[in-house]
């Protein structure tokens, strides 16, 4: 019954729609003074509102509404004039009043969009992503699951709920269907998480850290059949919380949606958990009705209506768009489409940027970050943000190489050093004892005694034959251990075997 | 001492005629004589209250300044919390909690110095019109103990009547304060919405409820006023700006000149003939005294009820989620292998009273998805008639009056299984919720039919509470030197210390 | 004459979490149309053009300013659980996904 990605995407037409939740980094929680600090001891962040005691009431956070028609406008959002919070009815044992706050037909931000940039066959292409709206809400507490054999909700024999994050600001960005991403659909997917990401970022509005949570993607897939106008069920796929497993669901979700419309069966239209071991997703518990939330206008809070002056005073403020950005640092770095595309794919263009203002040069903070960086980091299957290294770090191991203090082949081994954990560079380079040989003398012998278990060669060069010279320099280069710098040891054996030294 | 009015006590307390200490325990003391046949009190916090005024007696004798109801002591009814004290709103899913913080009006009377009694008994969740809903069982009418002091706030209403207390709070979503001071023959306000914190209040109908005083005469129930109202910035719902002197209003008492509207709908047919009478008499003694009454028509009143109970179901059903026996409160059927949603369904059928529960399934039908517009929707539009209604009305006049219930106190029982008969006793007092004005209920006699206390009704614009006690003031002056004393003085003897 | 069955009452109770015994059920459901014959009365009145009223008072824009304060202790927060471990209200096991 399997079915590859291409024979998907040939016979089918992938729907997409994309609900990110953002936790706001505001110091307290969306309607209550509670601290919004990550990683608090349990139930210590709390207090009669957030816990729904009796009586208590919410007052809205000043700094949330200011976020939220940031991000709005930073999406290109209108900005609604008035806009009021609703109360969504339903009961679940993480969310203290059994109803959430949040907005329902009055969102404070609507009709926005995002341009996104794919590689494709046909070289860069722009797709753009239409934002239905943008609204505020508040988050849910978390429970712990105890008993049972998986730690997970179903088996366990009871739960342990934590109210810490109950409260804290969170804003819904929720896009229109996306259509006409054809095979690209996962990575265009990707991509507008990571530019969601990027603009939060710069606008300082949520730490965005998917890992911890305060960036999380629900992804709503379905396919057409290639040329059909009639949408088709789609399936809503949460816990998405990296940008590569963005992609993963998204495509796995088409295979997955393929092989039963092959099959003659239906798509049922349901919540699914992606799993982050597997690349797979898996059903939730499908509702026996669908849920019916009764949306009412939250009677304890007034309407939002924010005055045009400053909104307009915010739009001015807002700061430079992730995309210009790209194309100014392109412009700045001098770095071909394909290059940029790959950092930007690979993630890695804030830190390239923060080790080149730390004075290395553009073109050897990319090969390092996207080179031997990515490739450790790949292989540790974590993102390179979360390693041990950091643009200082790479910056300094540049300045040694520059200063001729460090050869290539010894900064690898340095950025190894500084990734295990055992310090700086410099630390590093003199814990391990790593050292450039420029010492003449010792080169010297190395090249005596290269030239001595290899005489033929050592004849060729001193024939004239300079292209020979290099297997000599490698076997030196071998005799230190790759300690030597390699042009002086060029300079130093074409020298002794009496050529020129261009 | 304790068949005084509280303006009367202060000027005891400060002249040192009286310590609160002894007030205080005059009061407990009747509590301990009646309250076994009135009912009035949930919880009583003897120790906590003779602290308060040990504290307070303290403070007067080293010569701080105080205000004027410092010492005196109060009832407040069981849907504020209390930080400590037991509160249960009534219901038995509350039975044991005790709150962690005090609510906003608590801390108002805390810090003017006022001590407080206890908890007084109400209608689940102020869920009902006589008190009978109580998940504690209900309060008797010191007036006649076989009938209801009418409701929610009986308990508090029937505390002031009982002499147990000369002062309580009590709350009001569609008449629970001015009812029950109605029917026990007292006087009751419920403010403007918005004048009073609600943080604490435990929500009923968060756009109608509102917290107020009662006292036995109209300055009593300024002076408690006062405290109560005021800007918090922990409800956003709040008014923030001046607030009108009800005291200097309580002691103005001149209606020379102004304009008084009878609502057209609020009379006649389906009242109660004593009370109609009763209400007549005092529309005369109020052109006595130099007002001129006028008529006003408000045709949209007559949906009021449905729009009502239509708005107050549906809020309560979101307002009444929380109580799921996860975090407080009662927990019933967690036996092993239970799991989290059935035991917070076999709870809330547990904890929760049949008029609970049917105002719940109630509002979950109006606000569920293809009936929203049609009920919940329907309602909402209904409440901006009766604002526009009230607009047009006090356009013409100055303060509006009406009988407050139709009928005198009713019998224990009498309308229990009659949902729609109870309702039907909030008509005059709703519209003031729905338009989140000010009213105000006070004696205006016993019916002859049955000699119960009959309730005046005086309703102003929003923020106008001073005219209500204007008013009031002026016909309880008038009334009292009728009857020869206030009418409280007539009720009857409940026996004990009094 | 309007009416909710037997098992109109069972959806909605279901919806608003209270087990219903089933004798609770059918009186409610005898009772429910009456009661919705009076309330639709709403429906009675020409609402062409008139805007809802959700709040009674005029207000807009109350925020309060981002500003932490002490929460309860732990110990106040949990002080009327019904079950509690390791500083956690300790529910029974939860049937539903989270939403």
């Amino acid at each position: 019954m399997a079915i590859s990605y291409d024979e998907v995407v040939a016979k089918y037409d992938p729907v997409l729609g994309l609900e990110v939740h953002v936790e706001l980094n505001t110091e307290s929680k969306m309607f209550c003074s509670c601290s919004t600090v990550f990683g608090g001891e349990p139930n210590t962040q709390t207090c009669p509102v957030c816990l729904a005691l009796p009586g208590a009431l919410p007052v809205v956070n000043a700094r949330a509404i200011e976020s939220t028609i940031k991000i709005g406008l930073a999406l290109n959002c209108q900005i609604a004039p008035y806009s009021r919070f609703a109360r969504k009815n339903y009961f679940y044992p993480d969310m203290p009043k059994n109803f959430q706050i949040s907005q329902y037909d009055e969102p404070i931000c609507f009709d926005g969009y995002v341009d996104v940039e794919i590689d494709t066959d046909e070289g860069l292409k722009e797709f753009r992503i239409e934002v239905e709206r943008v609204h505020m809400e508040e988050d849910t507490g978390k429970s712990l699951h105890v008993g049972g054999a998986t730690g997970r909700i179903h088996g366990a024999d009871y739960s342990l709920l934590d109210y810490n994050r109950a409260g804290i600001p969170l804003v819904e960005i929720v896009t229109k269907i996306v259509p006409g991403t054809g095979k690209y659909a996962p990575e265009v997917a990707r991509a507008y998480v990571a530019e969601l990401r990027d603009i939060l970022r710069g606008l300082g509005v949520s730490d965005v850290k998917m890992e911890q949570g305060s960036l999380r993607c629900d992804a709503n897939v379905s396919l057409k059949p290639m040329g059909s106008d009639v949408l088709g069920t789609r399936s809503e796929t949460k816990n998405v919380n990296s940008l590569r497993s963005v992609e993963r669901a998204i495509r796995g979700e088409m295979i997955r949606h393929a092989e039963l419309l092959d099959a003659g069966a239906k798509v049922k239209q349901e919540t699914r958990h992606f799993q982050e071991d597997t690349g797979l997703t898996r059903s939730g518990r499908s509702k026996e009705q669908a849920e019916d939330y009764r949306y009412f206008p939250e009677p304890d809070l007034v309407p939002v209506a924010p005055d045009a002056a400053w909104i307009e005073e915010l739009r001015k403020a807002l700061p430079e768009r992730p995309s210009l950005r790209r194309k100014r640092l392109k412009q700045e770095w001098n770095v071909p489409d394909k290059e940029m595309a790959a950092m930007v794919n690979a993630d890695v263009l804030d830190i390239v940027e923060a080790t080149v203002v730390l004075g290395a040069d553009p073109t050897k903070a990319r090969s390092w970050w996207l080179g031997e960086i990515s490739r450790i980091a790949n292989d540790k299957e974590v993102s390179v943000t979360e390693l041990a290294i950091t643009p200082a770090d790479v910056a300094e191991i540049v300045a040694l190489v520059n200063k001729g203090e460090l050869t290539d082949k010894l900064a690898r081994q340095v950025v190894e050093g500084v990734v295990a954990g055992e310090g700086t560079p410099a630390e590093v380079v003199a814990k391990r004892g790593i050292k450039v040989v420029n010492d003449d003398g010792a080169l010297m012998a190395a090249i005596e005694k290269v030239c001595s278990e290899q005489p033929d060669t050592a004849q060729k060069v001193r024939d004239g034959h300079i292209p020979a010279a290099g297997a000599l320099i490698g076997a030196v280069m071998k005799e230190t251990k790759g300690q030597a710098d390699a042009a002086r040891v060029r300079e130093l054996l074409l020298g002794h075997l009496g050529q020129p030294v261009n | 001492m304790i068949n005084q009015t509280a303006a009367a006590m202060s000027e005891a307390l400060v002249k040192g005629e009286v310590t609160s200490t002894q007030l205080t325990q005059a009061h407990l003391d009747r509590i301990s004589d009646v309250d076994t046949s009135v009912k009035a009190f949930l919880h009583v916090d003897a120790e906590g209250a003779l602290a308060q005024a040990a504290r307070v007696d303290a403070d007067r004798s080293s010569g701080k300044k105080l205000h004027p109801l410092a010492g005196i002591p109060l009832a407040l009814k069981d849907v504020l919390t209390q930080d400590g004290i037991p509160t249960t709103a009534g219901s038995k899913i509350l039975q044991g909690w005790k709150p962690q913080y005090d609510s906003t009006v608590v801390s108002k009377i805390k810090e003017a110095g006022i001590v407080i009694l206890g908890k007084t008994n109400m209608d689940e969740f102020a869920m009902g019109s006589s008190t009978e809903n109580s998940a504690y069982g209900p309060t008797f009418n010191p007036w006649d103990l076989s009938r209801t002091p009418g409701g929610s706030s009986g308990g508090s209403a029937a505390a002031v009547s009982a002499f147990e207390a000369p002062l309580a709070i009590g709350s009001d979503t569609g008449g629970s304060i001015r009812q029950p001071a109605a029917l026990t023959g007292i006087v009751g306000v419920r403010p403007t919405y918005g004048a009073v914190s609600r943080y604490g209040l435990i929500a009923y109908s968060s756009s109608l409820d509102q917290a107020g005083p009662f006292g036995r005469t109209v300055l009593d129930t300024a002076l408690l006023h006062d405290v109560m109202a005021g800007h918090d910035p922990k409800d956003a719902t709040s008014i923030n700006g001046k607030f009108p002197d009800v005291v200097s209003a309580a002691q103005k008492r001149d209606v020379k000149g102004l304009k008084i509207g009878v609502i057209k709908q609020l009379q006649g047919e389906g009242y109660q003939k004593g009370v109609q009478a009763r209400f007549d008499e005092s529309l005369q003694v109020l052109a006595s005294l130099g007002a001129e009454i006028i008529e006003v028509d408000c045709p949209s009143f007559e949906y009021a009820l449905a729009a009502y109970y239509l708005i107050a179901p549906s809020e309560c059903s979101s307002n009444l989620a929380r109580f799921d026996a996860m975090r407080y409160g009662l927990r019933v059927g967690d036996s092993d292998g239970a799991s989290a949603e059935a035991v917070m369904s076999a709870t809330r059928n547990a904890g929760f009273g049949h008029e609970v529960k049917r105002r719940i399934i109630l509002g979950a039908y109006a606000l569920s998805s293809g009936y929203y517009d049609a009920y919940y929707g329907s309602a909402q539009k209904i409440r901006t008639l009766i604002i526009q209604d009230y607009a047009k009305a006090f356009a013409q006049a100055d303060v509006l009056v009406s009988p407050t219930a139709p009928t005198t106190a009713f019998k224990i029982g009498e309308k229990s299984n009659d949902p729609i008969a109870m309702y039907l006793g909030d008509v005059a007092t709703i519209p003031v919720n729905l338009a989140g004005i000010c009213g105000m209920s006070l004696p205006a006699g016993l019916a002859d039919e049955d000699g119960l206390p009959v309730g005046f009704q005086i309703m102003a614009p929003a923020m106008c509470d001073d005219r209500l006690y204007n008013v009031g003031g002026a016909l309880e002056a008038a009334l009292a030197s009728q009857w020869g004393g206030h009418l409280i003085s007539k009720a009857p003897a409940l026996g004990g210390s009094k | 004459m309007s009416s909710l069955s037997r098992d109109d009452v069972a959806k909605l109770a279901a919806l608003a979490r209270i087990e219903m015994s089933e004798e609770e059920l059918v009186s409610l459901s005898s009772q429910f149309g009456m009661i919705l014959d009076a309330v639709a009365r709403v429906q009675e009145v020409n609402l062409d053009g008139v805007v809802a009223t959700s709040h009674p008072q005029p207000i807009q824009n109350v925020f309060r300013e981002d500003q932490v304060r002490p929460s309860l202790t732990p110990e106040q927060a949990l002080s009327g659980a019904p079950a509690q471990e390791e500083q956690r209200f300790r529910v029974p096991q939860i049937l539903g996904e989270a939403e």
